[in-house]
């Protein structure tokens, strides 16, 4: 399985798309690696610049339907070469967060609440957050600070992330 | 307990429920374009698995960047092109036959009510105007359904929307679509399909029923579903016409893909569109919206006619009645993009397009182009795109451009004035009732 570990980037807005994510003009590249330096070139999020603000970071906290928009993998792949393996948001596009699953990476909901938080508590200062996948908690780590949350995967995301993706999981059983 | 359509075409085509509330369905169509699937031709290869489930339920075509703009886009094409041939793909469209897919692909009748089709392209939900459940998916989707011919899914909750009244004149399929987005939102639908019916519906060509399940994805939803009627049965008439004695008949056997009158739905939302005006979108999310009437006077400079979601001849018909015998305005750029070859050869020989061209649009070859910001009509920084597309996200049409959605028609008219504003038969209607 992959590493769901890392420094915490916090994106404060909902509906984050997929072009946002990777622009389509990349998706000319027949491959993953190429993706890495554009991973966020349209994001529209003041103060945020996708050449500095990624630096370290292995998980995004986010707000509501991220993801939403175009189907591409890409946008999957742009995260995995930048060693961002988990997305933790109050809620998803159905398409990127089955991508997120079918290529063994995670898409975490976590109530508004929750979500609102973790926004309070840590945005502003260096967070770690480490994902225990078996026992579905995530543990958020500050100089001052930390929590641990539940969370639930569905029983099948959870069985694709751990036979390493979709196509591991379908070709052993269909 | 009734079932709703998606949940009769899921019970009809599901192999297997691995866990409770995920269903594996067989698929009837794997649809292909250079875009999205030479990665998963290649991770394929990589496998030593480079084969198909059943070449003719593999439909292949290269329509976002056509012809080849640089050598990136030239290997796409090549990967897929010569993928097709490996694996006797026979309905592969190539340069000269090729139009933007979910357009091609329809027209070609490819999709039947109760079919079950995936793409790697989110708006894979246009097909739903058949009655079919058809979803946009990831490239690892699309690589397990290419081999495996399945896909799965979380259960079909549905969301039916019941629209009421008569469409006023000069107000569109477009117009409607925009509304319902802006009613439920760019999440509201997420995880359901959008069961679009009523009157409204009943009374709609298959061009406009496209229209609209085409943007269900910018609700969130996972498919537009349509009931199959008569005007299904026309439309797919020449390529059933063997399968059935009559267009009776044929509608008979449809008939079981339509929802039960007590089937659960998520929730039912109607509405009555008698009164709906012209729309247009303002900012970077399919949801945000106004009517022309609020937006009147932003000025534009570019036009855009073309795409998914209203490249049909429909919508050029529309568009052209507009433009007829008038001028655009020398400050903006008028693109036409008939969506296949079909629409462009019936535009021509309707006089469509020559009504475009001395009006003074630039009339290109059927291509996704422009709506994904890739070629034929990229915008420049600081620019403003009336556009008759589906998404107006930041960036989308090009970095640092702005996309206001709407109709061919409030598009049209635009590009006369130069402005965003409505066409004369709305105006029209609208001074008859003396607003």
């Amino acid at each position: 399985m992959k590493i769901f570990e890392g420094e915490i980037l916090f994106l404060d807005r909902s509906d984050i798309n997929t072009d946002e994510i990777i622009p389509a003009k990349y998706l000319t590249d027949v491959s993953r690696e190429a993706l890495k330096p554009y991973l966020f070139e349209e994001l529209n999020l003041n103060g945020f610049d996708h050449k500095k603000s990624l630096t370290g970071k292995g998980v995004i906290i986010t707000r509501k339907n991220f993801g939403c928009g175009s189907s591409r993998e890409h946008a999957l792949w742009a995260l995995e070469q930048n060693n961002i393996n988990v997305v933790i948001a109050e809620s998803f596009a159905r398409i990127f967060r089955q991508n997120s699953f079918n290529c063994g990476m995670l898409a975490i909901e976590l109530p508004s609440d929750k979500i609102e938080m973790l926004f309070f508590k840590y945005a502003n200062k260096k967070t770690i957050a480490n994902v225990n996948f078996e026992k579905e908690e995530v543990t958020f780590c500050s100089e001052n600070n930390s929590d641990v949350l539940k969370f639930k995967l569905g029983e099948f995301d959870k069985a694709v992330v751990s036979a390493g993706g979709w196509i591991n999981y379908a070709n052993k059983k269909y | 307990m009734g079932k709703t359509i998606a949940e009769k075409i899921f019970e009809d085509h599901c192999i297997d429920q691995p866990f409770q509330d995920v269903y594996v369905l067989k698929l009837d169509r794997v649809f292909c374009h250079e875009m999205t699937t030479p990665m998963a031709i290649k991770d394929l290869i990589a496998r030593n698995k480079d084969r198909v489930f059943d070449p003719d339920k593999i439909k292949a075509v290269i329509d976002h960047v056509t012809p080849a703009k640089d050598s990136k886009t030239a290997e796409q094409g090549k990967i897929l092109r010569d993928w097709a041939e490996r694996n006797g793909i026979k309905d592969f469209f190539d340069i000269g036959r090729n139009g933007v897919c979910h357009a091609l692909f329809s027209e070609k009748g490819f999709v039947r009510p109760g079919f079950t089709a995936i793409m790697g392209d989110s708006h894979t939900c246009t097909y739903g105007a058949f009655g079919a459940f058809a979803a946009g998916v990831g490239t690892t989707d699309l690589e397990v359904g290419i081999l495996k011919g399945v896909c799965a899914f979380r259960s079909p909750r549905a969301i039916k929307f019941i629209l009421k009244g008569t469409l006023p004149n000069g107000v569109y399929a477009k117009d409607v679509i925009l509304y319902i987005i802006s009613k439920v939102g760019v999440n509201g639908a997420t995880d359901c399909v959008m069961e679009f019916t009523g009157p409204v519906i009943d009374s709609m060509s298959m061009e406009s029923r496209m229209t609209i399940c085409n943007m269900a994805i910018e609700a969130g939803g996972t498919c537009g579903i349509c009931y199959p009627d008569m005007v299904t049965v026309d439309y797919l008439w020449d390529f059933i016409k063997d399968e059935f004695p009559s267009k009776e008949e044929a509608l008979n056997s449809y008939r079981k893909y339509i929802s039960d009158s007590n089937a659960k739905y998520e929730k039912v939302l109607e509405y009555d569109l008698s009164g709906l005006e012209p729309l247009v979108t303002f900012g970077y999310k399919p949801d945000e919206v106004k009517t022309v009437r609020e937006m009147e006077g932003t000025k534009v400079n570019q036009v855009y006619i073309g795409s998914c979601t209203n490249g049909r001849i429909e919508d050029l018909r529309i568009a052209a009645k507009v433009l007829k015998g008038k001028k655009i305005s020398d400050k903006v750029r008028g693109i036409l993009s008939p969506a296949t070859p079909k629409v462009y050869e019936k535009a021509l020989s309707e006089g469509i397009i020559k009504t475009f061209m001395d009006a003074g649009f630039c009339v290109t070859n059927p291509t996704c182009g422009a709506c994904i910001g890739m070629s034929n009509g990229v915008l420049a920084e600081g620019e403003v795109c009336a556009s008759t597309t589906n998404r107006n996200f930041n960036g989308r049409m090009g970095k640092g451009g702005m996309v206001h959605l709407m109709s061919p028609a409030t598009a049209a008219a635009t590009a006369i004035a130069g402005y965003i504003t409505n066409a004369p038969l709305f105006r029209a209607n609208q001074r008859r009732k003396g607003r």
